[in-house]
């Protein structure tokens, strides 16, 4: 009877949380923390986004066509990582290393065509000191691009962790965490090309 | 990339124009012999700091004290003892902050009739920016983060919380923070601007020096470790609650600190982007918010409002918690309307996020805006009333026991109420325009901070001491602690409610009308009361542990608690729990009690926890000095240390083995002792 | 949303199966949804801006969604729902702080007095 009790009351079979158990959701809430960030940094581009301080705004400034090739070098890039998830669901550390290395092909052609378009945006004069305007188109365009940079690192380490230990559970949650970041970069700069630079030259 | 690297560092030569240091300014930036104070006060503040940091390294390295501090305390990822690491650094911040009040309330009562008193314009503007950024960030913040770490993994059932090598990062990094903040004593300066550096006077264009970058960079270093900690809370009390605890079924204390982790996740990245953009305008001379070339000052007072506001409710929300725990223990009653209070609980966490603007009514957002902020700011103090309804009808016929944590409860429901109404009356916006900066805006804030948050802290202190330590604290001293503080609360603050209906301005450093003096006197007095009670605290925590066999507590159960920590011993065993217990109701604990169940006397199995790790200190020491090179504009260093943290952080994602298992034999061992303390406790 | 005990188990494995299919269908989505805008845009094609820009926010909207379900395999099971809840509790926030920032300073800005000589500062 007072067994009986005991054994309602304790867990006398208790199995572990399996290693790894809360990573995905603590991962996801991080990324809500950071969605956060993007969305302040929205908040004041829309409000100090038509500041040009008599200085150049988005009409004398942006390349729509530039920014078409970048947008589709990341989109490139998540369907590319798609394919090594798909790659790391069937077990195959190889397909999954190279899909990887693709993704931060397209990730890092992406950061390079938005230093080059800072770079000439500097050299213009119209560098983040210009007007507010600059300042927040700078600091949200430039975040993200750091964001996708880290991103880019990561892959780095997952490849030699990969070649290294394969596809064991440890490795696979961190690709999924990655996957999670890399998929929600993109969602991030749907905003941008829309908001920053489509809207921009609309005002 | 170099065009743009040179850009910068042009771009930040000609913004910051300090002269370079006649040595080597490569070097060490612009560092220079002028950064060391000169003012007699703060000399001799660091003669003190320096004896007294001395005197503590010396003391441990006689006693040997350096492996065990590092082994046992600086590297766990026990989250029970970096609950208690975050509660010691409260205490110590605290001592900083109140000795920044008690300056403020001696300069204040002195400074009439021609007397300038002892402080000048540039020191008493630091010393009430440190006090509010300290009491807020480094000891309000780490007391409730403390007691949440402590607690909730106990009483959830769990044996830690999700992340434990996060855990002791975010602590740390918190005292990075800290460690900027005090380090602005005695190397340049600090902020003067207010412990939110509104600009334009937290611009480069009024604040050249070094003073708002540590401000700046205190509080990011700080607010990173904040940031993850609420994640690693969130996901543990998602996650790890022991089977059969619903979320209806966890205890109050649990569903606040869930609220609150939310509200941290979900407000501080706004702090974080509002200080990164005042640091862009003040290192690479960004636009955000000069007054020129189409910046906008006001957009920083709106944007970390929406910060500052949800802040208030992180400090708040806990302590309401501790108190529902404490109402119920004491008055041997279950807590009334358990289902009102969580709903309380989300709709005031919710409703934060809608009020911000009452911090600025002032600025001219007009009628239509400010009826608006006005009516959600009055809304709010709705569910908080209901709370305390709740605690009132638990108290009723209840059979209570006025042991200090009860009493510090009573003095909460007074202090907190009136400070709460005196909130509802500045809510109204004309109100508001005569009272906006006033003292009775700081006497109101006090008088919730104060009568909410510290009482708070210090009833959870004497609550839950006993469970952390194994004995009780010494009752004579907390009673001493008790009335000083209360009755110095009083006389401190009641003739600032008086002054501020005058009219009078917060943050006056010299008064011209003689007739104002006799006020702030009795101001003082109240300070010296509540100094008093501050001692008596102390001497209460010596007292206790140089008596502590007489305070001993086998029982683990002191109090009669009606929650799961109180199941265990105390200090509970590394693992917490043997087995982790199933859960049929709330108030598991009591209902256990009241079923009669017997503790397992065997069958113990091996238990898996998380390895300590130096990484945590490692990464968040090289994150301060990072943080010291930027308000230094020691570039080199700046790149070298965050190179070394991202360098760290990955070497630390190759160690794949984390965690260990605490054999089953050991278990048996502690259990066994355990019944055999427990059978000698009963007899 | 009460926790069992059995469903520790659940968690080993992970929590959702991408297909080929996924990806393929949201890459199609996606590049569609984003080649409209730019072709809006570019083109001048409706003649009211404030038409242009509603358009294309709204194609912002539907694009993000098809990240979040193709791409992210967002639904509400992952987690037992608290991932969903995380992300519609964000999303609030996010339309909180964006529209009551807009909001408040654009009564601050139009309440502030007129400077002699300025140019387009206050936007």
């Amino acid at each position: 009877m007072s067994a009986d009790l005991t054994a309602k009351y304790y867990d006398l079979h208790e199995h572990d949380h399996p290693e790894g158990f809360s990573t995905a959701l603590g991962f996801w809430i991080y990324l809500m923390s950071d969605c956060l960030i993007f969305a302040m940094l929205f908040a004041t581009f829309a409000v100090l986004g038509g500041n040009y301080a008599g200085g150049p705004g988005p009409k004398d400034l942006f390349d729509l066509p530039l920014v078409a090739v970048n947008t589709s070098m990341l989109l490139f890039s998540s369907i590319t990582y798609g394919f090594a998830m798909l790659a790391m669901q069937n077990d195959n550390v190889r397909q999954t290393q190279i899909w990887l290395a693709v993704t931060a092909l397209f990730g890092m052609a992406f950061v390079g065509i938005e230093m080059s378009e800072f770079r000439h945006l500097i050299l213009d004069g119209a560098g983040p000191q210009r007007s507010a305007f600059l300042s927040s188109f700078f600091t949200l365009v430039g975040t993200h691009g750091a964001h996708v940079s880290f991103g880019i690192i990561w892959i780095g380490v997952m490849l030699v962790q990969l070649g290294r230990h394969g596809l064991i559970a440890a490795n696979k949650r961190r690709l999924m965490c990655l996957s999670l970041f890399w998929h929600f970069l993109d969602v991030v700069w749907i905003g941008v090309f829309t908001f920053v630079y489509l809207i921009g030259m609309l005002r | 990339m170099l065009n743009i690297l040179s850009a910068a560092a042009n771009a930040v030569s000609a913004v910051t124009e300090r002269p370079a240091a006649p040595w080597n300014p490569a070097l060490l930036g612009r560092l220079g012999p002028d950064a060391i104070p000169h003012e007699p006060i703060v000399i001799a503040t660091f003669a003190a700091v320096m004896l007294g940091g001395i005197a503590v390294v010396g003391a441990l390295t006689y006693f040997k004290l350096w492996t065990y501090l590092w082994k046992e305390w600086f590297t766990s990822v026990d989250h029970k003892k970096i609950g208690i690491m975050y509660m010691v650094l409260g205490l110590i911040m605290f001592l900083r902050g109140f000795a920044d009040a008690v300056m403020m309330r001696g300069q204040q009562a002195m400074a009439f009739n021609g007397n300038q008193g002892y402080l000048t314009s540039q020191h008493f503007d630091q010393v009430f920016t440190a006090h509010g950024v300290i009491m807020i960030f480094f000891v309000a913040m780490p007391f409730v983060t403390g007691l949440m770490n402590y607690v909730v993994p106990l009483q959830i059932g769990a044996r830690d919380v999700s992340f434990p090598f996060l855990n002791n990062f975010s602590f740390w990094m918190t005292v990075g923070g800290a460690v900027l903040c005090m380090a602005s004593l005695f190397i340049g300066e600090f902020a003067r601007t207010g412990w939110l550096a509104y600009p334009p006077l937290s611009e480069l264009a009024y604040s050249p020096d070094a003073g708002v970058d540590y401000y700046v960079w205190c509080l990011q270093v700080a607010g990173i470790g904040t940031t993850l900690s609420g994640v690693n809370l969130i996901a543990t009390i998602v996650k790890l609650r022991a089977p059969g605890m619903g979320l209806m079924q966890m205890p109050v204390f649990t569903w606040t600190a869930l609220v609150t982790n939310v509200l941290i996740v979900a407000t501080f990245p706004v702090l974080t982007v509002v200080l990164a953009l005042l640091g862009l305008d003040r290192t690479i001379g960004t636009d955000f918010f000069t007054n020129d070339l189409g910046g906008s000052p006001m957009l920083y007072v709106n944007l970390i409002w929406i910060w500052g506001h949800p802040e208030v409710y992180i400090l708040v929300l806990p302590i309401f918690g501790v108190f529902s725990e404490i109402t119920a223990t004491f008055c041997s009653k279950r807590l009334f309307g358990y289902t009102s209070m969580v709903y309380a609980t989300v709709v005031i966490g919710i409703l934060s996020y809608v009020v911000w603007l009452h911090h600025f009514f002032t600025m001219g957002s007009g009628a239509s805006v400010n009826s608006f902020f006005g009516i959600t700011t009055m809304v709010i103090s709705i569910p908080t009333g209901a709370k305390m309804f709740n605690w009132l009808f638990t108290m009723y016929r209840g059979r209570i026991r006025y042991e200090l944590p009860m009493m510090w409860t009573v003095a909460f429901m007074l202090t907190f109420v009136i400070g709460g109404m005196t909130g509802v009356m500045l809510a109204v916006p004309p109100a508001d325009f005569v009272l906006h900066n006033s003292l009775f805006l700081i006497a109101h804030f006090h008088n919730v901070i104060i009568g909410g948050v510290v009482f708070g802290v210090f009833a959870a202190i004497n609550y839950w001491w006993p469970k952390a330590f194994g004995f009780k604290l010494n009752r004579f001293w907390g009673v001493v602690q008790f009335w000083c503080w209360v009755v110095g609360f009083w006389i401190a603050f009641t003739p600032l409610y008086i002054l501020g209906l005058f009219g009078i301005t917060r943050r006056m450093r010299v008064f011209d009308d003689p007739s104002l003096q006799i006020y702030y006197i009795v101001a003082a007095v109240g300070a010296l009361l509540i100094a008093a009670g501050t001692a008596a605290m102390l001497i209460q925590f010596g007292v206790s542990i140089w008596k502590r066999e007489e305070l001993r507590d086998e029982t683990g159960d002191p109090w009669g608690g009606r929650t799961l920590e109180w199941s265990t011993s105390s200090p509970p065993p590394e693992y917490n729990f043997a087995f982790t217990p199933v859960i049929h109701d709330i108030d598991a604990w009591e209902d256990m009690k009241q079923a009669g169940v017997a503790r397992p006397t065997g069958g113990y199995r091996d238990i898996h926890m998380p390895k300590n790790t130096a990484t945590g200190i490692v990464l968040a020491g090289l994150a301060t000095l990072c943080g010291f090179a930027l308000i230094w504009h020691i570039w080199w260093l700046v790149g070298a240390s965050f190179a070394a943290i991202v360098g760290g952080a990955i070497f630390h994602t190759f160690n794949y083995v984390r965690s260990f298992h605490i054999k089953a034999d050991h278990i048996a061992e502690v259990e066994t002792a355990r019944d055999a303390q427990l059978k000698g406790a009963a007899a | 949303m009460s926790d069992h005990s059995h469903n520790q188990g659940d968690h080993a494995a992970s929590p959702f199966h991408a297909t080929f299919r996924d990806y393929a269908i949201g890459f199609g989505l996606a590049a569609v949804l984003t080649a409209i805008p730019f072709w809006l845009v570019m083109s001048h094609a409706l003649a009211s801006h404030t038409a242009t820009a509603l358009v294309v926010t709204a194609f912002a909207v539907v694009q993000m969604v098809v990240h979040m379900i193709y791409f992210l395999h967002m639904n509400g099971k992952i987690e037992g729902g608290w991932n969903l809840l995380a992300l519609i509790f964000t999303i609030i926030l996010v339309v909180i702080a964006i529209s009551g920032s807009s909001w408040v300073m654009y009564h601050l800005n139009a309440n502030m007095m007129p400077l002699p000589g300025k140019m387009d500062g206050m936007g």
